[in-house]
């Protein structure tokens, strides 16, 4: 197996919001690796805290109400304990982030030009000049045709895969180390969502990034990521390498949300109707189970998954939060 | 706000169908060539009494008839539309200048300071309008430069409302977290991306604003405490004219018409204007 480097490393990251109703944990205590030149997916349902995870990386939440505990080490610097300048510094240039609604990632009063630009005159010092000459360069880079006339449009011209590609375009101007993708086709159509996949794979080989890849869709995930992460209601359930995590899952959320997948075909094998389902909801943050998270919706719950939180076991380079494999 | 940059020549087509706010803005056109051609459409010094001529009735000589000192109101109104454009842009640039920078800070940064904006902003806007630019015409006396200060203070608090309330948000949109995301500066952020994309509320406001600049001023004229005679402005045309109402009715019609077009020029426009660029009011 290939040496990685560790180039984010999260420790026992705890993000609560604190509100009128109380203090809701959104992330509780996740460990998380991202080593140099890979990409690791992060999965989970809607509300389990995977983009809370990646703003946290970032400090982009509002403090107060958001509170975020634990250290995140980036290429050995904790960017918990850094200054506002030196954050300001790693965003959108060591870090940097792509958002789930191209719609509304980019400024309708500002050119596509004058965004990215923007961007590179930040981290770069480069002039006007050479930042647009730069920015042309970069939306060719994401295969925008005629780049020298969109570079002037303003966003509303552009289709939301363009825009998608503009907002690659930008993040990556400034050859970040670590690039977190939050749902970055989830709002795009199949084919759009097919031609960003490949764009994104390329790139990260080009500009050496790694990629924290968020995501609700584990098709995405078996096509970019190396290694996955399973998160449910602000815990890691389950980290596994994208094969065996997709042959053998282990946690019953992992099979549950595997199993919730269309496949073409299906349905004639096995003479089913419908898709598997996961019974219930994410419980809400404020009303969190005893025991274990998932043990209200989980079909092999057992006794003490009720009273005791589950304990993390270690199993062939695996992690699972689980108490049926103890 | 909108999602798109609004097109140009569509805000101008939508522009010449609605007539109310093509009849506003030609009675603001109107208003902007009398201030400006005033020393040509009456040479003479509007402010220069003849005793000898006072309270005429209009003639050809003086088409709107002379006030009690023998001045043709005519000319004072003409130079009475400098006074009252001057005070409706000193107005506006004040309560802009003050306005727009706190609403945005109050509505972006939130927290404490937006705690202490809004609650001075409480405390302001608690006096009617009218009232509160009385008020600090009291205390910074009378003339020219303090109306424009009193009247200005008493707009503050309407901008910074306006402001923060679209500021907030603006604030949520992903294109502000987008740009904090790439390392942004808050100071950036609220001028390049924030303010762009709130310039639509304050435009509709600052047209509105003026019209209501002119009514306050020419109240405070009326009662004798706004610009100081013998400068000729409407409000005090008005108030000088009130004496003579029975006899020489001309004297105070004539500034009040002046007032009542200026005032419906800028209101029609404002009105217009938002029902053109607001998307809530399709």
């Amino acid at each position: 197996m290939m040496e990685f480097h560790s180039l984010l490393s999260i420790r026992n990251l705890r993000t609560c919001f604190h509100t009128y109703e109380g203090v809701v944990t959104a992330v509780d205590g996740i460990d998380l690796e991202v080593y140099r030149g890979e990409t690791l997916g992060v999965v989970g349902e809607s509300g389990c805290g995977k983009s809370v995870t990646a703003l946290s990386i970032l400090r982009l939440l509002a403090s107060p109400p958001a509170e975020i505990k634990g250290e995140i080490l980036f290429e050995e610097r904790d960017l918990l304990k850094m200054s506002v300048d030196e954050i300001r510094e790693i965003r959108g240039n060591a870090i940097s982030m792509i958002f789930q609604e191209p719609m509304t990632s980019l400024n309708p009063v500002l050119t596509i030009g004058e965004q990215i630009s923007e961007a590179i005159r930040l981290h770069q010092g480069l002039t006007r000049q050479e930042a647009w000459a730069k920015a042309i360069e970069m939306l060719q880079m994401v295969q925008i045709s005629s780049a020298e006339v969109r570079v002037n449009e303003y966003p509303h011209k552009l289709s939301g895969g363009m825009r998608q590609r503009a907002m690659i375009a930008m993040a990556l101007s400034c050859h970040p180390r670590l690039l977190l993708a939050d749902e970055p086709t989830t709002a795009l159509d199949v084919t759009i969502q097919a031609q960003i996949v490949d764009l994104m794979e390329r790139l990260k080989e080009e500009i050496h990034t790694s990629v924290l890849l968020i995501t609700h869709n584990l098709g995405l995930i078996a096509e970019m990521a190396r290694r996955v992460v399973v998160m449910y209601a602000g815990k890691v359930v389950e980290e596994a390498l994208v094969e065996d995590l997709f042959s053998e899952p282990l946690h019953p959320y992992t099979q549950g949300l595997l199993g919730s997948i269309p496949w073409i075909g299906r349905k004639m094998e096995t003479g089913r109707r419908q898709l598997q389902e996961i019974p219930g909801m994410v419980p809400s943050l404020l009303e969190m189970p005893e025991g274990c998270r998932f043990h209200p919706r989980c079909p092999r719950v057992m006794e003490v998954c009720k009273g005791e939180e589950p304990p993390l076991v270690q199993k062939e380079g695996r992690r699972i939060l689980c108490w049926l494999w103890k | 706000m909108d999602s798109s940059k609004p097109q140009r020549s569509l805000i101008w087509i939508k522009f010449k169908r609605n007539r109310a706010a093509l009849f506003g803005s030609f009675l603001i056109l109107i208003y902007l060539a009398v201030a400006l051609l005033a020393p040509v459409l009456f040479p003479g010094n509007p402010s220069a009494p003849n005793l000898m001529k006072s309270l005429e009735r209009p003639s050809l000589k003086h088409p709107l008839g002379t006030d009690e000192l023998g001045r043709s109101i005519l000319g004072r109104i003409l130079y009475g539309s400098r006074i009252s454009l001057l005070i409706a842009i000193g107005v506006v640039c004040v309560g802009l200048l003050v306005g727009v920078p706190l609403g945005l800070i109050s509505g972006y940064y939130g927290g404490k300071i937006d705690f202490v904006i809004q609650r001075v902003t409480d405390t302001l806007l608690a006096f009617p309008g009218f009232l509160l630019a009385l008020a600090l015409v009291a205390v910074l006396g009378v003339g020219l430069k303090n109306t424009i200060v009193s009247v200005g203070i008493s707009m503050v608090p309407i901008y910074i409302r306006l402001v923060r309330g679209c500021t907030l948000g603006v604030r949520e949109q992903t294109y502000v977290e987008a740009a904090r995301a790439m390392g942004t500066r808050n100071g950036i952020i609220l001028i390049r991306h924030i303010l762009p994309n709130v310039l639509t509320p304050i435009t509709i406001q600052t047209s509105l604003g003026m019209g209501t600049a002119i009514l306050f001023a020419a109240g405070l004229g009326f009662l004798g405490i706004g610009v100081q005679p013998p400068t000729p402005e409407w409000g005090a045309m008005l108030g000088s004219g009130r004496a003579y109402l029975f006899n020489a009715p001309h004297v105070a019609t004539f500034p009040g018409i002046a007032i009542f077009l200026a005032v419906l020029g800028f209101n029609l426009s404002g009105d217009g204007l938002r029902d053109i660029l607001d998307p809530r009011f399709k």
